[in-house]
């Protein structure tokens, strides 16, 4: 292992999969503060005046085009994502905790098969809900509310808490709670005071790895959501397709719209292997 | 796991069976919800049903898929969704092994390349295809640029039939790599280093340590994420939808673009729901194994912990 030839064979293995792992995303980044001019010159080339152009077009909603003003909404498909997102992994909060408590401490009767249900919801695929649903919403009048989103969210990120929050809880020993009962409190003084304290860090990295995944997200709001609740994954695509908008402007808009995501991966990537197993596997 | 209700009078201890129950109960409802569509997924594919004319809605018993046994475009369908995740997950688990296990060791400089190279996975998959979109544009992509260099000037990418599938194969591996690489890392450094130290010391060569005890003791690793990746690839959607909607014609017409096309663009609800009940039945198996699979794990890691 120390020869030379094995360190340097070793050492340029790992420079090219950097390469072709993180050369996208530093190209996109390049892109985003070019001129449409500079990117379509051909050889690319590394030497250019860099602009905040195509961010200032983004985020004050008015690109400049050959054939006047477009009007473009990409802010608001931000403020979408960010309200989806967050509001989904609150409500899956409240929801999955309790339960994954449940699922950690108790055997009952269906438990477990409660249990994998939710987790099985994570393996089927998604538009055999996601059709009849477009037909349904528009009965029940969900359709193109955030409401009705953010339930359907519940599909990401509930089975995805459940998991992660009840391996913590089962990590934990029961004593402490066994003894602060026996104490005469409560159950539910027991279940806030004692049991979710201690289980905090794997409600914390459940909740960001949730957030990501809702954030990621593209087929639940491109088959349920109109254009005024899109987030950033479904709006990008049309940004593509609209008339008269330029390159870098869609590179600018990519590189806001991951940003969050890989922010908050590197925050939390020592939970990352844990959550993205569903809990089976530890970093 | 003892029942916390013992030390309590009768009362309370009727409550306390009821708690795990009432406490599941609010997740459960949610996802009854979601229940509902899927049993009118299922009733839907029995029926002739098109949006564009509701008067002819019937029952056909089997009739939708009995339509698919010689239907030139269902046959495509199941070979496109073949191809695809058979090229993503058998790659993606060498180049993913491979990775591992060049960062095995617990260094600092691997610690930092392992977390890098996760940032593609944390990329949402339709951004990364229309990154990887720009990159192989034949006006400007820097891609297409690269390939020219080396005498493939009419390399079309994505927009040509004979490529598509090449394009949208490199995104996914781009995508999903780290994901297999994480796991089998985090994978190999929980193995205990014993038979490792007997093998240096008995001067053991290290292909036949690889082959005979590395690959052995990682395989519920390796089964885990590739089944895992199984059922992520055969469904995939996004990549392939916002690279080219299951185009050129329908070289990539996977299950999942299918019928969103069938539903939205024909109108044919009844086709479309047939379709994704031959996808959810195979999706089905394959979950019952990983289930199976995962709780193996899980059960071992709570015999470490």
């Amino acid at each position: 292992m120390r020869e030379p030839i094995t360190r340097i064979l070793r050492g340029s293995a790992l420079a090219l999969i950097l390469l072709f792992f993180l050369f996208p995303i530093l190209w996109i980044l390049l892109m985003s503060f070019q001129t449409n001019a500079d990117i379509l010159r051909i050889p690319p080339r590394l030497g250019f005046t860099p602009t905040l152009s195509n961010y200032v077009a983004l985020l004050s909603g008015k690109l400049a085009t050959s054939s006047g003003t477009l009007d473009i909404t990409f802010l608001r498909n931000l403020g979408n994502s960010l309200l989806l997102s967050v509001a989904s992994v609150a409500a899956s909060l409240v929801l999955g905790v309790p339960a994954a408590y449940a699922f950690a401490r108790y055997r009952f009767r269906l438990g477990e098969s409660i249990a994998f249900t939710l987790l099985s919801f994570r393996f089927a695929p998604p538009l055999l809900v996601l059709l009849p649903l477009s037909l349904y919403f528009q009965i029940l009048g969900l359709t193109d509310t955030y409401g009705g989103l953010i339930w359907v969210y519940q599909l990401i990120t509930l089975p995805l808490i459940l998991w992660i929050v009840r391996g913590y809880f089962e990590d934990a020993s029961p004593d402490i709670e066994h003894a602060y009962r026996v104490d005469g409190h409560s159950w539910w003084r027991t279940f806030t005071r004692i049991a979710v304290p201690l289980a905090r860090p794997g409600i914390a990295a459940a909740g960001l790895l949730a957030f990501i995944f809702a954030w990621n997200n593209f087929v639940f709001a491109l088959v349920l959501a109109s254009a005024d609740k899109q987030p950033v994954t479904v709006g990008a695509l049309a940004f593509v397709t609209a008339a008269g908008i330029q390159y870098g402007q869609i590179a600018a808009a990519i590189v806001l719209s991951i940003l969050p995501t890989l922010a908050l991966a590197l925050y939390a990537q020592r939970w990352l292997v844990e959550g993205l197993s569903l809990g089976a596997v530890k970093g | 796991m003892s029942d916390f209700a013992l030390p309590v009078p009768a009362k309370r201890w009727r409550v306390g069976r009821l708690l795990p129950y009432l406490l599941s109960l609010p997740s459960l409802l949610v996802c009854v919800g979601i229940v509902i569509p899927f049993v009118a997924s299922a009733i839907y594919s029995l029926q002739r049903y098109n949006l564009a004319f509701p008067t002819g809605r019937a029952f056909i018993g089997f009739g939708n898929y009995i339509s698919f046994l010689s239907d030139p475009s269902f046959w495509n369908t199941v070979e496109v969704s073949i191809i695809y995740t058979a090229a993503t997950v058998g790659i993606e688990l060498l180049l993913g092994l491979a990775i591992a296990m060049l960062l095995r060791e617990r260094t600092f400089i691997n610690n930092v390349i392992s977390v890098v190279l996760m940032l593609p996975l944390m990329t949402a998959p339709a951004l990364a295809s229309l990154m990887w979109k720009l990159m192989t544009n034949p006006g400007f992509g820097v891609l297409s640029w690269a390939v020219s260099l080396i005498g493939l000037s009419n390399f079309k990418w994505a927009s040509d039939p004979h490529t598509a599938m090449l394009t949208v194969v490199l995104v996914d591996i781009w995508v999903y790599t780290p994901f297999i690489m994480i796991l089998l890392l985090a994978g190999l450094r929980s193995l205990p280093p014993a038979p490792f130290e007997a093998a240096q010391l008995d001067g053991v060569p290290g292909r036949f340590v690889f082959f005979r005890v590395t690959l052995p003791m990682l395989s519920p690793f390796i089964v885990t994420a590739c089944l895992f990746r199984l059922l992520d690839s055969i469904q995939q959607f996004d990549i392939i939808y916002a690279m080219t909607q299951g185009g050129p014609g329908d070289s990539l017409m996977v299950f999942q673009v299918g019928a969103y096309l069938e539903f939205f663009q024909y109108t044919n609800v009844g086709r479309s729901a047939a379709l994704l009940m031959v996808l959810w039945v195979i999706t089905y198996f394959l979950s019952d194994r990983f289930v199976r699979q995962w709780h193996k794990l899980r059960e071992r890691r709570q015999g470490h912990a």
